[in-house]
């Protein structure tokens, strides 16, 4: 039976069973944050207040979650000395926890915004206007998450991949935003306020490219943070 | 024993010979063909050399076609379960086999190029110059300071008390033990703890002037604090010595060593830089080994 690195098991059935509740706490958490994430794009869109609110306020479920994945890590750093994939793989985990935490935050702040925007249903606001990009980055998140649940690299370079055309969505939909701001100088505020928003989805976009180079660095023992893309891609042998 | 005739250089024997080599099937216990051993078997001047060993204790075969280079001022450790053959490799290397009657060593062996199971070597000079450590400290019913001075006595190497002095002084001290026995060399070895009973054993294998020092699983018999102890005298000897040490313990391999050679049923499976055996091993073997996958 394969266990959460693959291959045989280990000897101590709890040592397996550490192992395997660490990847369950992390898809978890995953989860969690996939759903705040939806929510708060949702709650932009719609105008959603209580929504909004619920999102903003569910933050601390988060970031209780990054304690405990945390101290698991350091548990099994301490009782077992993992060494190679397992280690890896607590390692990984250590800094994928710290991206999914920052991703919760970009989701709550996101919450925030589109709470104060709700005051204000105002459709010259724009506020729509990023809900392409929410979709993308969310699935962007998704597919990082499913990655590290089926340890494929190739999925996750392919996820990487597609942080480029978020960032040119963001661009486009700055500049589009700038041009009303100019159009509309009274919307001005609620303008800068859905830019925060598309900047926070960015910056998951972002995060869950760090998520899918945790996968590659626990699959492969790789480490490929700061690389461009296309380094990434050469040193990948499929 | 047989030796073939060796050349006085450690290039590796023809491998051209018969088939080529693969890497090891992890399926196939019965494969023993010719394989091959994964990562830097090999190093650039090494201390000594082995090429292309077996050993036999009658017929059954314990080392299947092992090559390694332990290098020059280094600390290898060798790794590997229960009979994989790691302690009977390192007896190899100052021919501690040649006392077991049934055991047969096939191979060529170097030390800074010198042919050791040569007609002509002189087995004692070998032993100085390659000295062991036992799992067990063993020291002789005598007192601390003849232990150290034993050796040094048979080879002829003091002229007089004081040079002999110094000699029992200095391997004392090279051996992390003489500010506790200072005052007490006349008393019996065998009285002291085993943690500093073991030290007395490098002391004694010191004393010789040996040029590798091979411990075979030396801190197995002693506590946390005698085998930390241990560990760091390791690290001040490999300044002036080149050692190899069998363990068992892998987090003691990760501790002590700069290239780890990892054994599977009398067959050198892969041999690398400890911090990349120990994070990224290359033969599925060695990951199952070092992370408890057991099997």
């Amino acid at each position: 039976m394969e266990n959460m690195t693959g291959g045989e098991q280990h000897t101590s059935q709890s040592y397996n069973a550490e192992l395997e509740a660490l990847r369950s706490s992390v898809l978890a958490m995953g989860g969690l944050v996939e759903q705040q994430c939806q929510s708060a794009v949702e709650a932009l869109i719609t105008g959603d207040e209580k929504m909004a609110e619920e999102v903003a306020r569910s933050d601390y479920a988060v970031n209780e979650l990054e304690l405990e994945i945390s101290a698991q890590c350091t548990d099994i750093l301490a009782r077992r000395q993992p060494a190679a994939r397992d280690l890896r793989m607590v390692v990984g985990v250590i800094r994928m926890v710290a991206n999914l935490e920052r991703i919760g935050d970009e989701a709550a702040k996101v919450g925030r915004l589109a709470l104060k925007l709700s005051d204000n249903r105002d459709k010259h606001s724009y506020q729509s206007e990023p809900q392409h990009l929410g979709e993308g980055v969310t699935a962007m998140l998704r597919g990082a998450l499913d990655a590290f649940a089926r340890l494929d690299v190739d999925m996750a370079i392919e996820i990487i991949a597609g942080d480029k055309e978020i960032d040119r969505e963001f661009k486009t939909l700055t500049r589009l935003l700038m041009t009303h701001m100019m159009e509309q100088p009274q919307q001005v505020k609620n303008m800068l306020r859905v830019n925060s928003c598309a900047r926070a989805l960015e910056r998951v976009g972002d995060h869950a490219v760090n998520l899918c180079e945790e996968v590659i660095y626990l699959v492969e023992g790789n480490d490929v943070r700061h690389l461009s893309f296309e380094e990434i891609k050469r040193r990948h042998v499929s | 024993m047989e030796s073939a005739d060796s050349p006085q250089s450690p290039a590796p024997a023809a491998q051209a010979a018969t088939g080529e080599k693969k890497a090891l099937d992890i399926h196939d216990h019965t494969d023993v063909g010719a394989y091959e051993t994964i990562g830097s078997p090999f190093v650039k001047n090494p201390k000594m050399s082995a090429r292309n060993v077996n050993v036999y204790y009658g017929d059954k075969q314990a080392i299947h076609d092992v090559s390694l280079d332990i290098g020059r001022n280094e600390v290898i450790a060798m790794i590997g379960p229960s009979g994989c053959g790691k302690s009977t490799f390192l007896r190899t290397l100052n021919r501690m086999n040649d006392i077991i009657p049934i055991c047969r060593v096939q191979g060529d062996f170097s030390l800074d190029g010198d042919n050791i199971y040569g007609a002509d070597q002189d087995t004692v000079l070998l032993r100085a110059r390659v000295g062991m450590v036992f799992q067990k400290p063993n020291p002789f019913p005598k007192s601390i300071y003849e232990n150290v001075a034993y050796g040094p006595r048979i080879h002829g190497l003091a002229h007089n008390k004081t040079e002999m002095d110094e000699i029992v002084e200095n391997s004392l001290r090279r051996a992390s033990l003489f500010s506790e026995v200072k005052d007490q060399l006349d008393k019996p070895g065998t009285g002291l703890s085993g943690g500093q009973q073991q030290r007395l054993c490098i002391a004694r294998a010191i004393a010789v002037s040996p040029e590798v020092i091979l411990m075979d699983e030396p801190c197995s018999a002693l506590d946390p604090i005698a085998t930390a102890r241990i560990e760091e005298l390791i690290d001040e000897l490999k300044e002036n010595y080149t050692i190899a040490i069998v363990t068992h313990s892998m987090q003691q391999a990760a501790r002590v060593s700069e290239r780890t050679a990892y054994f599977h049923l009398g067959k050198l499976i892969e041999v690398g830089a400890t911090k990349q055996v120990f994070t990224m091993p290359k033969h599925e073997l060695t990951e199952n080994y070092i992370t408890g996958r057991f099997g």
